[in-house]
């Protein structure tokens, strides 16, 4: 109900995530300055940046993994507030994949994928299984339904976060390096999961080091250094034409070899 | 430069290395200082079993009715044999011990119930486990209810009294030992400065001390005409002991969870309670299997203290058999009887968690 709601009060030209003025500090550190970002429906962007930058404090910030302390965060329409049951409302509609997939080593891959629809949502079993079923399917991992995540390999284990997430219709997703810790051989098939919820419209925020990926479907790029957002740009003038020098020196060093 | 054409088959290993032979050649004779150890420990294990086992066994006398019948060398269990209603029921009235036999019975029927995987409903039988059973066992054991006469609990004694504290206490600790342990994980400071206070009260104080305070100075608190039966406050006494050492374990088993386990079940909407119940402690619990036996152990050991307070559990009827003018000198039969009840029992616990841990790995190894 309380996303059909949230839906109804979203018009098509307001943005589906908007942070004005969002700072944020880890005890004397300053880790996000000023950040201004509008993002908005089915757009998507891919943030990148040295470790330490910020980058993924700032896309934590959107689900309240992490508490700003100055500037406002508003979520399809809804401010994020201290309230508990207004951020539980927002953790809904917004989907989260980690860099160590986080899944629940006590359940089964379909556990996994059902235990929040079913006890947040209130769905009936067969009918989360069902719809659970459905997107590992779309992730291509179906068949391994009934394992343990510990019996996956970490790409199969990342597909079914992916999967995890979906199961709750989200409205927007957020990719925290979600390649970052797989072996070389299992980054493509994450991807592909990726670029294909990307061609379905789905909006999404990823903090990757995954350039081919942003060429392909990002519609802005942001480099962050320091805390800050450098720059902003849509993937062809960014990677062809960068404008500041720091995000240059970044870029060839990523690029380089 | 190398290139391998054809994959190598795989080979059983060489026969010297699998087998019993192999075994006892890497185990126990695996060098002339080990052959020797080997050989010495056996020696030592033949002079120490063979008497045991002959005062134990062969010489013992197991049937009669009074000491005279115990004639020969070894252990005289013609005592034991003679005090065991005692022991493991106390005073309880002799005409009435149906109904604790009934209660031992239903408790051991929904053990076992909830113990073997294959039976179904276990749901349903947990929750009558929970509820069901204390009330039963209560109307039952004190009385009062369908006609049945009360016995007031200084009758209860024996293995009866042993298992009730021991059972209501860890029934008991554990939830409350869960509750102390997420709130002292709290960010709330008041909830968290009581689980602080109140953990560290009861784990720095003596249990004897405890049971003293709950027995001689907390009837000169309460108001005049107001008495908590006995059992009662050597209850809520262990109880609140163990509990506090069961959230020490609880809080170690917490600590160990990844803190995106948490994350990636905030993310997905769940609220506090449902992280805790759902995700973390399903997995807390598990991983500390081995410290929640270890303590309930120790508990079940630790109600023979209620013999101070004048409560008579199976280690103190023994004890007070003992005095019995009939029966003196044989306080080794009933040591060691004691001492083979509180083993079964210990024992069995400890290999149910083997077991259970065994059965709850799914997701570190393969």
């Amino acid at each position: 109900m309380n996303e059909q709601a949230m839906q109804s009060q979203v018009g098509a030209e307001t943005p589906m995530v908007e942070m004005r003025g969002v700072n944020k500090w880890y005890g004397d550190f300053h880790v996000l300055r000023d950040i201004d970002l509008k993002v908005s429906r089915g757009e998507r962007i891919v943030i990148c940046g040295p470790s330490g930058s910020g980058k993924s404090t700032l896309i934590r910030c959107i689900n309240h993994l992490e508490e700003h302390q100055q500037g406002e965060i508003v979520v399809g329409g809804v401010p994020l507030t201290q309230d508990v049951k207004r951020i539980e409302q927002i953790r809904r509609s917004v989907g989260m994949v980690f860099q160590h997939f986080n899944l629940f080593p006590h359940l089964t891959v379909l556990e996994n994928c059902c235990i929040s629809p079913m006890w947040v949502q209130r769905k009936p079993r067969r009918e989360a299984e069902a719809e659970a079923m459905k997107y590992l399917e779309r992730v291509q991992i179906a068949e391994q339904a009934r394992k343990y995540p510990g019996q996956l390999s970490g790409g199969q284990q990342q597909r079914v976060a992916i999967a995890r997430s979906l199961c709750m219709h989200p409205e927007v997703m957020l990719f925290d390096e979600p390649t970052s810790a797989l072996d070389p051989e299992m980054i493509k098939e994450v991807l592909d999961v990726m670029v294909e919820l990307a061609r379905e419209g789905m909006t999404m925020l990823c903090v990757t080091h995954e350039m081919g990926f942003a060429k392909t479907v990002a519609d802005r790029v942001i480099f962050m250094d320091q805390g800050q957002i450098i720059e902003e740009n849509a993937p062809e003038p960014f990677f062809n034409d960068p404008q500041s020098e720091r995000t240059r020196l970044f870029l060839s060093q990523i690029l380089g070899h | 430069m190398t290139i391998r054409h054809e994959m190598l088959p795989e080979r059983p290993a060489p026969s010297l290395t699998v087998g019993p032979i192999a075994w006892l050649r890497a185990n126990l004779f695996s060098g002339p200082v080990n052959s020797v150890f080997t050989l010495l420990g056996l020696y030592l294990l033949y002079i120490l079993l063979t008497p045991t086992i002959q005062w134990a066994f062969i010489n013992a006398d197991w049937i009669g009715t009074s000491r005279d019948d115990c004639s020969r060398e070894g252990a005289c269990w013609v005592f034991v044999n003679a005090r065991l209603p005692q022991f493991i029921y106390g005073l309880y009235p002799r005409a009435e011990l149906w109904r604790p036999n009934v209660v031992f019975a239903t408790f051991a029927v929904l053990i076992a119930w909830l113990a073997i995987p294959r039976l179904p409903f276990k749901r349903w039988v947990t929750l009558i486990a929970l509820i069901g059973f204390p009330l039963f066992a209560y109307a039952m054991l004190y009385g009062g209810y369908f006609g049945l006469p009360v016995v007031e609990t200084h009758r209860w004694g024996g293995l009866m009294l042993t298992l009730v504290l021991a059972v209501v206490g860890m029934v008991a600790a554990l939830p409350i030992g869960i509750l102390l342990a997420l709130g002292r994980r709290s960010q709330m400071p008041i909830v968290k400065s009581f689980c602080v206070v109140f953990i560290e009260f009861w784990r720095g104080v003596p249990l004897i001390t405890i049971l003293f305070m709950a027995s001689v100075m907390l009837p000169l608190f309460m108001p005049t005409g107001v008495s908590v039966d006995r059992l009662i406050r050597a209850l809520i006494g262990i109880t609140l002991f163990q509990s506090a050492y069961m959230a020490e374990v609880i809080r170690g088993g917490l600590q160990a969870i990844p803190k995106g386990q948490e994350e990636a079940a905030a993310a997905l909407g769940m609220s506090y309670w449902r992280r805790m119940g759902l995700i973390v402690l399903p997995q807390a619990l598990k991983m500390m299997i081995p410290g929640i036996v270890n303590t309930f152990i120790s508990l079940f050991k630790d109600t023979t203290l209620v013999m101070i307070i004048g409560l008579f559990d199976l280690l103190g009827i023994v004890q007070a058999a003992l005095s019995d003018s009939r029966w003196l000198g044989f306080a080794v039969e009933g040591y060691v009887f004691a001492a083979f009840l509180f083993w079964i029992f210990c024992f069995s616990m400890s290999r149910y968690s083997q077991y259970l841990e065994r059965k709850l790995h799914t997701g570190h190894k393969r």
